[in-house]
């Protein structure tokens, strides 16, 4: 049965992947990257990750999703329509099916047989992140006030730029 | 359920997230695509610790992983869409194949 809903979940995630690669207006692509990551939601529901699903459809479906259609509102927009691949895209199609290629050969030689899956209990997750994880994480929200800073900065117009 | 389907769906999305990188002309799908290859490694990882077959001690490290991964993303999009948000002021073009100022 659950192979049933990971069916459905990972034709949600391949088919947004293709749109956002291949979408004519940039709008369509940005909702086709909503589409990728509440399937990927759902796969990690899947995979017994709920609070990591929740945290994705937050992060992910909430705030990513939004600041890429904010930035694209403060531009104008029809700048970024019909857009086109670059004149090397055979080229990375062709880099692109020799990864894959790549990569079905590893997973197919290593293939493991281990089928029982078991979740992770979410204070058992909290305690191993405050506990062993915890200099890691400090070090995150560092770099996440950073990087904001950052960006406040990079952004801001200057004052004698008066346009 | 197995462990393969993870992969499977983890490498194609992957391969999916490498061409945007290699064939978009604008910056922002080229960070959409970025976006879609560390998802791919998420799924990735989420399979791995749901068929973990260690202890409880290490077996939440692949979701410690993902929170760790997530974080990374989001401050690397905030300020990758800072940057070209101020290109755009700058140049009115984000097409990285136009752009050659760092060009010496």
């Amino acid at each position: 049965m659950s192979v049933f809903f990971f069916a459905i979940a990972a034709f949600i995630v391949i088919a947004g992947g293709i749109g956002v690669v291949a979408a004519r207006n940039i709008v369509y692509a940005a909702l086709s990257l909503l589409a990728v990551m509440v399937g990927t939601a759902g796969i990690f529901l899947i995979g017994l990750a709920e609070f990591l699903a929740l945290v994705q459809l937050l992060i992910y479906g909430g705030a990513v999703v939004i600041v890429i259609l904010f930035a694209l509102m403060l531009t104008r927009i029809q700048d970024f329509e019909f857009l086109s691949a670059n004149k090397h895209w055979p080229l990375a199609l062709i880099v692109s099916i020799s990864f894959l290629v790549l990569f079905l050969i590893s997973i197919l030689v290593n293939k493991r047989t281990i089928t029982e899956m078991s979740g992770v209990d979410i204070s058992e997750l909290g305690l191993t992140l405050f506990a062993d994880w915890a200099i890691p994480f400090e070090l995150a929200s560092l770099v996440l006030l950073i990087a904001l800073i950052g960006a406040v900065v990079v952004v801001r117009r200057d004052n004698e730029e008066n346009r | 359920m197995e462990l393969i389907y993870f992969q499977l769906l983890a490498a194609i999305l992957f391969c999916i997230g490498i061409y945007g990188v290699l064939a978009r002309k604008s910056a922002v799908l080229i960070l959409m695509s970025i976006e879609l290859m560390l998802n791919a490694v998420n799924i990735n990882l989420i399979g791995y610790a749901a068929f973990s077959s260690l202890g409880a001690a290490h077996k939440n490290l692949g979701q410690v992983l993902v929170i760790f991964i997530i974080t990374i993303a989001a401050a690397e999009l905030a300020l990758a869409m800072a940057i070209i948000l101020r290109l755009y002021r700058n140049k009115n073009n984000v097409n990285v194949d136009e752009l050659d100022i760092l060009k010496g």
